[in-house]
């Protein structure tokens, strides 16, 4: 579903990511751990077409990074810290514009459906600015599926959420996941990743230092790997 | 038909955020009303002076008052990486300048719908016979002016300084697009032969044209990192 070969990303001088490579299967769930400046955000700016790669290959359900973008962008659900949600549109508004734009076929019955599951159907007409952190990221969630999307690219999507809300945010991951999405996430939280994925890619200064499936890894090599990451910066 | 409908969700949703927060058209608005205002109080009403001045104390009060709003506009946009919401959706970013400068030639002529009758009045200007050439000139002159400043906002938008960016940019390019719009209005309020209006008007069609091109094809580009 994700291939990811020979990736580079240089600003300027600096580089951000030194040659990354990794496959993501249809249906895996798979955390992307690694400490601030390591190259998670730069990866997931790349994979979901808002940056675009200096060096290397980028293959998205079949097509081409920068190529297809547009083709790409269907087939994406992206969540980071930042909601991508208008604080003086209503939640309904907000979904409204983001189906028209990803030109969601039968918008009204999708969107009152979404509402539910994020539970949010009784705060539909009310402006997002009046929402609660979490009540935005489940929003921000439901904004991210709307379109049905075969991949979803989660960036640090626990940040600000109390431990109520990063429960409920999980649990509605987990559904996706039954449900056959592809979701790759970024987190510092080495226990979650380890609890909730199926594969875990540590990064580490532009380089993918590990790559196994959780149950094969331990907390303390996972930290050993990120404490060496930062202990030794390019 | 989606293309369309894209552009009609950017423009409704901007057009919607507007209502809501009124902060770009009440921005311009005072602006315009204040340099109306100021410049009625140094000449005389009625005076050959003012009749000779008013066109470019228009377009002055228009061009200034649209640089704040144009900057506000997008400002909004990139608060809390909204712009990057847009640019996640399968859209071709020209179609996203398409409906940025859609909603800013809206948010310009409601306050020169505002501001015009107010000048007409205050400086006692005979407008009845060209009164609708005039309106088209000042349609051409924000269209043009929106279009490239609807490609100027969105690259200061990245800057840090970006409320000096902007008319540092915008001014110097769109200087053919303020220079026609003047000379048009300067001519048809002064009652010169249709021929010599003419002149002008074709030179800011020209330059709309021109602009608008320009800016469509680069726009993919600014928002490129």
């Amino acid at each position: 579903m994700i291939s990811v070969s020979g990736l580079q990303k240089y600003f300027g001088p600096v580089k951000a990511l030194r040659g990354i490579d990794f496959e993501i299967n249809a249906g895996e769930y798979v955390a992307l751990l690694g400490v601030n400046g390591a190259g998670k955000t730069t990866l997931i700016r790349i994979l979901s077409t808002l940056t675009k790669p200096s060096v290397g290959k980028v293959m998205i359900a079949g097509f081409d990074i920068p190529k297809d973008s547009n083709r790409i962008r269907e087939q994406l659900g992206v969540m980071s810290h930042s909601t991508f949600l208008y604080g003086d549109l209503s939640a309904e508004e907000n979904l409204l514009f983001y189906g028209k734009m990803y030109g969601v076929a039968q918008l009204r019955p999708r969107i009152d459906e979404l509402l539910e599951r994020v539970s949010l159907e009784t705060r539909r007409h009310d402006l997002v600015r009046t929402f609660s952190r979490g009540m935005q990221q489940r929003l921000s969630l439901a904004r991210a599926i709307l379109h049905r999307p075969k991949i979803l690219l989660l960036d640090e999507p626990f940040t600000g959420l109390d431990v109520n809300a990063a429960g409920m945010v999980t649990e509605l991951l987990r559904q996706f996941i039954i449900e056959g999405i592809t979701v790759l996430l970024t987190t510092h939280d080495i226990d979650y990743a380890l609890q909730q994925a199926q594969r875990v890619l540590v990064i580490r200064q532009g380089l993918i230092a590990a790559a196994e499936a959780s149950h094969r890894m331990k907390r303390d090599q996972i930290g050993q790997l990120l404490l060496d990451g930062r202990e030794k910066p390019s | 038909m989606r293309t369309l409908a894209q552009i009609i969700a950017i423009l409704r949703k901007d057009l919607l955020l507007e209502l809501r927060s009124k902060e770009v058209v009440t921005s311009m608005l005072v602006f315009a009303l204040t340099v109306v205002v100021i410049f009625n109080f140094v000449f005389e009403p009625g005076s050959a002076q003012i009749k000779t001045t008013a066109p470019g104390i228009l377009w002055v009060a228009f061009t200034f008052a649209s640089v704040l709003g144009l900057s506000r506009a997008f400002a909004r946009e990139q608060e809390q990486g909204m712009m990057q919401g847009l640019l996640l959706c399968p859209v071709d970013r020209s179609l996203i300048y398409v409906a940025k400068v859609i909603g800013n030639v809206l948010f310009i002529s409601m306050v020169e719908l505002v501001t015009f009758p107010i000048m007409i009045v205050l400086f006692d200007l005979s407008v009845g016979k060209v009164f609708f050439p005039l309106l088209l000139v000042l349609f051409l002159g924000t269209l043009g002016f929106a279009g490239v400043g609807t490609l100027f906002s969105t690259i200061s938008a990245n800057t840090k300084s970006r409320e000096v960016m902007l008319p540092i940019l915008l001014f110097p390019v769109s200087v053919p697009v303020i220079l026609a719009s003047i000379k048009s209005t300067a001519y048809l309020l002064s009652g010169r032969e249709f021929a010599e209006v003419w002149s002008w008007m074709r030179l800011l069609i020209g330059f709309d044209v021109i602009f608008l091109v320009i800016c469509f094809l680069l726009y993919e580009y600014v928002l490129e990192e």
